[in-house]
């Protein structure tokens, strides 16, 4: 039952996407030392870097991402653990966590979109409330959205990550038989949140420190969310990067380059102190978990956990109706919180312009989320024939993409495309998305993968199947649900990226996420409403179908429910 | 009354009785044996006294602990204490600190909670195993430390959820008498949840054997 050629699929696994990392990283540091034959530079210098350092409102947009980005990942770590340590078990708790899979769904340009219009100062909220309770009959002049402290870019990441560490967190809850212990710890005499904060959190914690460092490391570089949410004169740093690297002067590449590096220093650096930090809290807690406190029945956790829960969903959910109101909206005069008549017709205009990007983030996201479930299934099909998991060390590679910037080595990507003539062509561009689709799609399907009693498959060996049809019929069927989702999550990740599309589609390939960022700067809101409604669209219909296919196929299998035991 | 005291007490799930009408006072340093088919209602009967029984049940009759109706009190409330099969020892806690887990913080300094830690230890027969973790420890070993974690944190009565069911022959016999004559030094009403009758004779007390479906 050996086959060869599965053994070697790890290796080429990694070498598909750690490869293109490698390239764009040296692609990236070679001309941020002005090293770039295709511009003149052939010999290594510190110039761009001079350049760089000099470069107007530079501090300022480091000390704006740094703001920005160690706040948004705070707020949404804390608003996390309080919301588990007040609500682990309730139904409630279970109910707001089903209602969080869409929101990770979404992708971060359309939310940040619908928060602009939420936000901004004639925007949604101020509609509201005026002028009956404002008084306001013109849009009043706070600058929230774009305004100077990035307050509604901080808002809009942890609208986007607080869902994604509420998921692995309690993914990560599954492992250590949380519920036993903290039952036990409650009959021990501790209050629920004491007994979750004491006995969940240290065990919890080492299985999300990556997921987190991720967030970190996205939140400090994100591009699209700050283009649309952020302050503007400077940017933070990464929307000021990719500004030079799109600069008309083409020397500017070489200082661009140098803050892809620094980009990248940042992060890195960001990282550590975050560790060091953990180090630093974890020693100081060591009495706090053994002084015997109870604490009370975590009434004041549970307000502050539910009301930045209900902050975060209203703030979606108030997103995502303002999108779909503004693509169907006619005339809509400033104080009204209703437009005064709807219509299509921004649709029919726009239905040419769709087309086309819309099938490019089809056709892209379709493509590489099946590559990426056709090497995650096959790494793990391989491990379960080896019998042995990969360790630690294999996990931290697969989140290598997601910890570092993707500002910081896609430019390199784009280098070498150009040097291997694939740059604006569809194989480039699938490529990079599965950078970022594989690692999700492997963390949504290991651990079920995992956990399949393996005896299903020895029996049906045992009954002379084929090892290939043992896969697909056996084991594939039954974890049907799983492959869905993990397909769903990989196509939402494709239909989000910017970054990889904007430099490797090289302006000739553009999805829904491009077009709707650079409509995003003109302001016609009714066409902005109808790409990025769309753009929100399609990885939750992806989400709907990974949920009615199972529903529909096992409809007479009550062993394959939601909920069955095994 | 000083004890534990089940006053017509009822458990059903979607409209099934799992058994009902249970009267039984266990008396201080007594142990009460409940025995009965797997999906009797044993364990369902002990998570309804520690309030940690799912909202999906439906129940009925009273629970007083010393007198106390201790049927609305969330589980950190009531003062019971309760060992299962597993042992839960918080594993990235060392032996020590999860008895110092336990131990009230009205206990102090941090000299006293130390020493109290370590004479619970003594008397379990682990002298200088605070630093140890858990992982360590036999099957017999960890099963000690969980019965005195329980009574460091000075519980009103105790209940053991089938504790003896992954401990090899010769070793249970001896954590049993370990268990009951802690929780009869301490003067808890005890209740235990078993399918061995061995159990059932070793506690001595009163014998109660629920029937699949009431």
């Amino acid at each position: 039952m050996r086959h060869g050629w599965l053994r070697f699929l790890p290796g080429l696994t990694l070498l598909l996407f750690l490869g293109p990392i490698a390239a764009g990283l040296i692609g990236t540091l070679l001309p941020a030392f002005g090293y770039l034959p295709a511009l003149g530079g052939t010999h290594l210098s510190l110039e761009p870097w001079r350049a760089l350092l000099a470069a107007p409102g530079l501090g300022k947009a480091i000390g704006l991402s740094l703001l920005t980005g160690i706040s948004s990942t705070a707020i949404a770590f804390v608003l996390t653990v309080l919301l588990f340590a007040s609500g682990h078990g309730t139904r409630a708790f279970n109910r707001a966590k089903r209602a969080m899979t869409p929101l990770l769904a979404v992708p971060h340009l359309a939310m940040a979109v619908g928060l602009a219009f939420l936000l901004s100062p004639s925007g949604w909220i101020v509609r509201l409330i005026s002028p009956w309770l404002s008084g306001w009959q013109t849009p009043p002049d706070v600058a929230l959205v774009q305004g100077p402290f990035g307050i509604a870019l901080i808002l809009g990441l942890v609208v986007k990550e607080m869902p994604f560490l509420l998921l692995m967190t309690f993914a990560a809850l599954g492992q250590i038989r949380a519920d036993d212990q903290i039952r036990m710890a409650r009959s021990l005499g501790h209050g629920p949140v004491q007994a979750w904060l004491k006995v969940a959190l240290p065990q919890v914690y080492p299985q999300i420190r990556l997921p987190i460092y991720a967030v970190l490391a996205f939140s400090l570089s994100v591009v699209d969310m700050a283009m649309v949410l952020g302050p503007t004169t400077p940017p933070t740093l990464a929307p000021l990067v990719l500004r030079w690297f799109n600069d008309p002067e083409l020397t500017m590449r070489l200082q661009a380059a140098a803050g892809a590096m620094l980009q990248l220093l940042i992060v890195l650096a960001a990282i550590a102190c975050w560790r060091a930090a953990e180090g630093v809290i974890g020693r100081l807690s060591r009495g706090w978990l053994i002084d015997g406190r109870r604490g009370g029945d975590g009434r004041i956790a549970r307000l502050f956990g539910w009301s930045g829960l209900a902050v975060v969903v209203s703030l979606a959910g108030g997103s995502l109706a303002g999108l779909a109101i503004w693509s169907i909206a006619g005339r809509w005069r400033f104080p009204s919180a209703l437009p005064d008549r709807f219509s299509v017709k921004t649709w029919m205009a726009q239905a040419g312009h769709l087309a086309d990007p819309a099938w490019t983030t089809l056709a892209v996201g379709v493509a590489a989320t099946a590559l990426a479930l056709l090497l995650v299934i096959g790494c793990l099909e391989n491990e379960s024939r080896q019998g042995r998991m990969p360790g630690l060390g294999a996990l931290t590679l697969i989140y290598v993409p997601l910890l570092i910037p993707q500002i910081g080595f896609l430019f390199g990507v784009q280098v070498v495309l150009v040097w291997a003539g694939l740059d604006g062509g569809w194989i480039g561009l699938v490529w990079s998305h599965l950078l970022f689709v594989l690692p999700y799609v492997f963390l949504a399907l290991a651990d079920p993968y995992r956990a399949l009693d393996p005896r299903y498959a020895r029996i049906a060996l045992l009954l002379g199947k084929r090892p290939l049809g043992v896969l697909l019929r056996v084991k594939l069927a039954m974890l049907l649900r799983p492959v869905l989702i993990a397909a769903a999550v990989g196509f939402a990740v494709s239909v989000a990226q910017f970054l990889p599309t904007q430099f490797v589609g090289a302006g000739r390939l553009t999805t829904l996420t491009t077009e709707a960022l650079s409509l995003a700067a003109g302001g016609n809101r009714r066409v902005v409403g109808v790409f990025a409604i769309l753009l929100a669209a399609l990885p939750l219909l992806g989400f709907a179908l990974a949920a009615a296919i199972p529903a529909w196929r096992f409809r007479h299998r009550r062993g394959m429910a939601i909920g069955a035991p095994g | 009354m000083s004890g534990l005291e089940l006053e017509q007490v009822s458990i059903a799930i979607d409209g099934k009785t799992l058994f009902r009408e249970l009267d039984l006072t266990v008396a201080p340093g007594e142990v009460a044996t409940i025995m009965g088919p797997s999906g009797s209602g044993k364990s369902s009967l002990l998570s309804l006294i520690c309030g940690t029984l799912e909202p999906a049940f439906e129940r009925g009759g009273i629970v007083r602990l010393n007198g106390r109706d201790i049927g609305r009190l969330p589980p950190e409330r009531r003062r019971v204490g309760i060992l299962f099969q597993d042992d839960l020892l918080f594993p990235h806690l060392s032996v020590g600190e999860n008895l110092l887990f336990a131990l009230p913080a009205d206990v102090r300094p941090r000299a006293e909670r130390r020493r109290r830690a370590e004479t619970a230890l003594a008397e379990a027969g682990l002298e200088g195993f605070a630093d140890r973790d858990p992982a360590s420890l036999s099957g017999g070993q960890r099963a000690r430390v969980a019965l005195m974690r329980t009574l460091l944190s000075a519980p009103h009565c105790l209940l053991l959820d089938e504790p003896f069911g992954k401990l090899d022959h010769d070793l249970r016999a001896k954590v049993r008498r370990f268990v009951f004559d802690h929780a009869c030094d301490a003067g808890l009403p005890t209740l235990l949840v078993t399918h061995e009758a061995a159990d059932a004779d070793a506690a001595g007390g009163p014998v109660i054997t629920l029937h699949d479906g009431g």
